[in-house]
């Protein structure tokens, strides 16, 4: 289904894209093809939704504050737990997860002031006690995803 | 730390670098910028730290990446910047995070995310993990997610009208 051609744009442009007037043509260049090969190929990645897209991957922390948040929800009850917690736009991921602490999502505000008083709201409007869990050292250094394309 | 035309550009950004021949002069235009300035202000962002990467990012699900676990472990504070370090050296791991303890609920400390094809490889792979950072001597978890409710979309700076997305 993916070609050699996709292969490598999906694995070898996940860092350091290339900032420059016409950074497709850099990469096709690298590749020994046309910009526009280029261009189509990524254009089929994003419409197959292979990419999420090219952009920006951002550290925590930085702009703004952010923590992660455990709940322990009774399972009869977390979808709709899940939807309520979900309308807050202050509110990025959201996931269940296997475990006693089923509901784990990420908040994000602009100052510690408002990502408390968020989660004292959501705690207040669920009736359910938020295991904050904020981010205090980052030991990971982003390089992107590794494909394996063998299997 | 960052300025108001940063901000716009970076929320600019998580929509997409465009798929045209020039696409720093297409964001540039957006915010009535010059290309140059767009081009130099990312490479400044990313030399600062305050960009993490900048590429292709890939949709893991779509790519038979399903099985995800959160792995968390209990590390004695001591050690635990230097077992952070070794952990993050394994390119399956895909973040890892110092955290705080809640006593009596949850003496986990440090994170790792593992994404794999499947959850017998996740697993295999946190074997292999354990084995190389000598981890065994610790307790830890493994979550792996079942649904996912959101994943994206949130914004955090309705005061400054900026969205962004997170690396988490």
């Amino acid at each position: 289904m993916l070609s050699n051609l996709d292969k490598q744009l999906l694995n070898n442009f996940q860092q350091d894209f290339p900032l420059s007037a016409k950074p497709y043509e850099e990469i096709a260049h690298s590749l020994g093809i046309t910009e526009q090969d280029v261009l189509f190929a990524f254009e089929q990645l994003n419409q197959q939704k292979f990419i999420s897209r090219i952009g920006l991957v951002i550290p925590p922390n930085h702009i703004g504050v952010s923590s992660l948040v455990a709940m322990a929800v009774p399972s009869d009850q977390l979808e709709l737990v899940a939807a309520i917690i979900n309308q807050y736009p202050e509110v990025n991921h959201n996931y269940e997860r296997e475990n006693r602490f089923n509901l784990w999502f990420v908040l994000m505000a602009e100052d510690e002031p408002h990502l408390q008083v968020t989660i004292e709201n959501i705690e207040i409007k669920i009736g359910f006690k938020a295991m904050q869990l904020p981010l205090l050292a980052d030991y990971y250094i982003n390089l992107g995803f590794e494909l394996a394309f063998d299997d | 730390m960052i300025d108001t035309i940063d901000h716009q550009l970076i929320e600019v950004m998580q929509n997409g670098l465009p798929l045209v021949s020039r696409p720093y002069a297409s964001i540039a235009q957006a915010l009535d910028l010059s290309e140059t300035e767009v081009i130099s202000r990312l490479s400044q962002l990313k030399q600062r730290g305050l960009i993490k990467r900048l590429g292709v990012v890939v949709n893991h699900r779509r790519l038979g990446y399903r099985a995800n676990a959160m792995v968390v472990f209990d590390i004695p504070d001591a050690k635990v910047k230097q077992m952070g370090k070794q952990i993050s050296q394994f390119n399956f791991v895909n973040l890892c995070y110092l955290r705080p303890r809640h006593p009596d609920v949850w003496s986990y400390n440090l994170y790792c995310m593992i994404h794999g094809k499947t959850r017998d490889k996740v697993l295999q792979q946190l074997e292999q993990l354990i084995k190389a950072c000598a981890l065994s001597p610790f307790d830890y978890e493994v979550l792996f997610s079942r649904q996912c409710f959101k994943q994206r979309g949130a914004s955090y700076f309705s005061q400054k009208n900026v969205k962004a997305e997170f690396e988490l």
